[in-house]
């Protein structure tokens, strides 16, 4: 029962939580959102390009990825990463890669199938009109990608963008199955060695809790503007 | 039939919708209420029924105060025909089982009788074809012809129609109106929120004319067409006659 | 690459001793399919309820559907899942938590109902978005027509908006039939489980991996084409979705 709960449990173990656990969980978060955000523009323009191979790669990719579990995915990057870098490199063993980057490769790429429909989305959702003027103006294709389609639709689906990056936020505890160092990774260890499970998972609840709270509410906000501002 | 006295109504504080209206309907009497978009028209009826709430004043249909939180409001709606502008037929349904639905589930009606009673409205508007096609599947006018029947199958003691004729394309226009004078002809009573004239002069009793969400003129048909007395019903008229 | 490739290890029986490797996987598929099941009918209920709940005009039971969905969403499902598993039963009266734990299958219940309740949010946000892209006419055409807020909604609203959100909902089941690997945290043998036990037992990593990844594509385009189907056979004759 709650009575004989020790929460000072929690008081001591926050520095390694946070400076160890939330760290890694947040960098993870922030580099794989913005990995995941370019190579799923980029899967995202071959299949809004004119080269009919090029989008059915890219559709290929996107589709395979969702079809997924994304425990799944992390175990194949877990064992497939090692031998991708002795090929990189021409290693003549699989090379031995952190648990960090194995984890940011598997985020990245599983990510960016989910951010590529979104850009999708948000190109398809700019008049085509927008493409229209600017070649008329003189922009190469690339150009009027770059200066003015793909800005309006990264600022069209930023409320989108920011949603899918607090669901990734929340995955990102999924590495818990390589037994990493992550938040919860690190809740849980503490959870372990002094058997205070209800405490230590009660507490990750609440931090997570209140992270993505904060946060989908700051996307609330932001869509009120963005719908005062149309 | 129908009586409303003081209706007030407010969206926001700032913002009075309908201020002090008040008439009322007759047995077998057809009254037809114009104004210009934004008037309170439709409003003004949508309250006889209580789809809309007011804040202050009273509408007693056949004798129950709508306003009065005692009341069974589905059982008196039940008795209130209402026909809309947008037709608002179940889409998911067939044309027969629109008509079917709320005999069954509202008035009890066994499924037999409902739909014989269905049927013969159907024949009635002239869509007995139609019966087991899906609202999609039909003209406009046919919707609202549906829509029509549909009221008339819960054997409404008065019909409420809000602009029933103004979503639809020009050439459908006579076939509604047409059940619609058939229906005033036999002595239903009618409260009908429109823009077609014609139908004012062919069949109302009275006009009632609102603006800005007052009753600023509510005559006898021909009183009305005749000699509006205020200057805004005149200007609307000579608007609305003029093409 | 220098990488053993065996893939005649399915056929070999596995440690367990209850058949092959690949009948191993198989089980795993099973349980997979098993818990998905549940938690889809667990989603679905609690889901439209608390969907419906947040159109409801009632600001009580807005409010309600609201905390709910953010309560659901706003957490990891594995930290969802941790919370039933090991945090419930100790927080339970004693004699609750123990019966919990001595539960036969416990990682099975648990997934299906962590899985169930977290997809619940996701169910409640897309028939909420369903329910509203309706035209409010409908509601009141429902209204005026004496159906009760329930009839409303069970005869008219719901029918038309799961017809509208079919194609989304099946994202969210397959969502679920994914979700459902969580659970390998709890110690449930699903279809990932096995195959990560295949690989400890043969340290044929890529063959366990491989066959997984199969039948999660297989499960996929079976659920895909049913659902096609589905979708064709409650299609409304001359409704186009999407307007």
């Amino acid at each position: 029962m709650l009575g004989n709960l020790d929460f000072d449990v929690i008081r001591r173990a926050l520095p390694y939580l946070f400076y160890e656990g939330m760290t890694f969980t947040l960098t993870l978060t922030f580099l794989a959102a913005l990995g995941g955000l370019i190579f799923g523009t980029a899967l995202a323009l071959m299949r809004l390009s004119g080269f009919k191979i090029l989008g059915r790669i890219a559709g290929i990719y996107v589709d395979f990825m969702r079809s997924l579990p994304l425990v799944l995915v992390i175990f194949w990057f877990y064992f497939l990463v090692p031998y991708i870098g002795q090929w990189v490199t021409g290693a003549s063993r699989p090379i031995s890669v952190g648990a960090f980057t194995s984890s940011l490769v598997t985020f990245i790429m599983f990510e960016a199938a989910y951010f590529s429909e979104i850009m999708r989305a948000g190109i398809q959702s700019i008049s085509r009109g927008q493409p229209a003027a600017a070649s008329a103006l003189g922009l190469t294709y690339a150009q009027s990608m770059r200066y003015v389609v793909l800005p309006q639709a990264f600022r069209n689906m930023l409320p989108v963008l920011i949603t899918q990056t607090i669901v990734l936020f929340q995955d990102t505890s999924l590495v818990y199955v390589l037994s990493i160092t992550d938040f919860l990774g690190a809740a849980s260890k503490v959870a372990q060695r002094d058997g205070r499970l209800v405490e230590m998972y009660l507490f990750a609840a609440v931090v997570y809790f209140t992270i993505s709270c904060i946060a989908s509410y700051g996307v609330r906000r932001l869509q009120a503007r963005i719908a005062i501002i149309r | 039939m129908i009586e409303i006295s003081h209706v007030n109504k407010w969206y926001s504080p700032t913002f009075q919708v309908l201020t002090d209206c008040t008439t009322n309907v007759t047995k077998g009497e057809v009254v037809v209420v114009c104004g210009p978009s934004g008037s309170g028209k439709s409003t003004l009826i949508k309250c006889v029924n209580a789809l809309e709430p007011f804040q202050s004043g009273d509408i007693l249909v056949d004798g129950t105060k709508v306003n009065d939180p005692k009341t069974d409001l589905p059982k008196l709606r039940s008795r209130v025909g209402m026909v809309f502008q947008h037709f608002e037929l179940f889409p998911h349904l067939k044309i027969i089982d629109n008509l079917c639905l709320a005999q069954e589930k509202v008035l009890g009606r066994g499924h037999d009788k409902a739909q014989a009673k269905g049927m013969q409205l159907l024949e009635r508007v002239g869509l007995k074809e139609q019966a087991q096609k899906f609202p999609a599947q039909l003209s406009g006018g046919q919707q609202q012809r549906v829509a029509i029947a549909r009221a008339l199958a819960m054997d409404p003691i008065v019909m409420l129609f809000d602009e029933p004729t103004s979503a639809l394309d020009p050439e459908m226009v006579s076939e509604v109106l047409d059940v619609m004078v058939d229906l005033a002809r036999e002595g239903m009573t009618m409260m009908v929120v429109t823009h077609e004239m014609g139908f004012a002069r062919k069949v109302a009793n009275r006009v009632i004319f609102m603006d800005r969400g007052e009753i600023v003129e509510d005559a006898a048909k021909d009183d009305f067409f005749g000699k509006p007395r205020s200057d805004r019903a005149q200007k609307f008229l000579s608007k609305i006659l003029s093409h | 690459m220098n990488y053993n490739w065996n893939w005649g290890i399915f056929f070999q029986p596995n440690p367990m001793g209850t058949g092959t490797y690949l009948d191993m996987l198989l089980s795993g598929l099973a349980l997979t399919l098993k818990t998905a099941a549940l938690a889809w009918v667990i989603a679905l209920i609690t889901g439209s309820i608390v969907g419906v709940m947040r159109t409801l005009p009632s600001k009580g039971a807005n409010w309600f559907g609201f905390a709910y969905v953010e309560f659901f969403r706003n957490m990891p499902l594995l930290v969802q899942l941790f919370l039933w598993f090991f945090v419930l039963p100790e927080i339970l009266p004693r004699a609750a938590g123990l019966w919990l734990k001595q539960l036969p299958n416990a990682p099975f219940w648990t997934a299906a109902i962590g899985v169930g309740f977290f997809m619940s949010a996701r169910v409640a946000v897309q028939l909420q978005a369903g329910i509203s892209s309706l035209p409010r006419g409908q509601k009141m055409a429902a209204t005026a027509l004496g159906l009760t807020t329930v009839q409303g909604y069970r005869y008219v609203l719901l029918p038309m908006a799961f017809r509208i959100i079919l194609p989304p909902l099946t994202s969210e089941f397959l969502n679920t039939i994914k979700n459902t690997a969580v659970a390998i945290t709890i110690g449930l043998l699903e279809l990932t489980g096995q195959a990560r036990s295949m690989q400890e037992f043969s340290f044929q990593v890529f063959e366990a991996f491989t066959a997984a990844t199969i039948l999660y594509l297989l499960v996929n385009a079976v659920v895909v084409t049913a659902m096609r189907f589905l979708e064709r056979w409650v299609a409304i004759p001359g409704y186009i979705t999407g307007k």
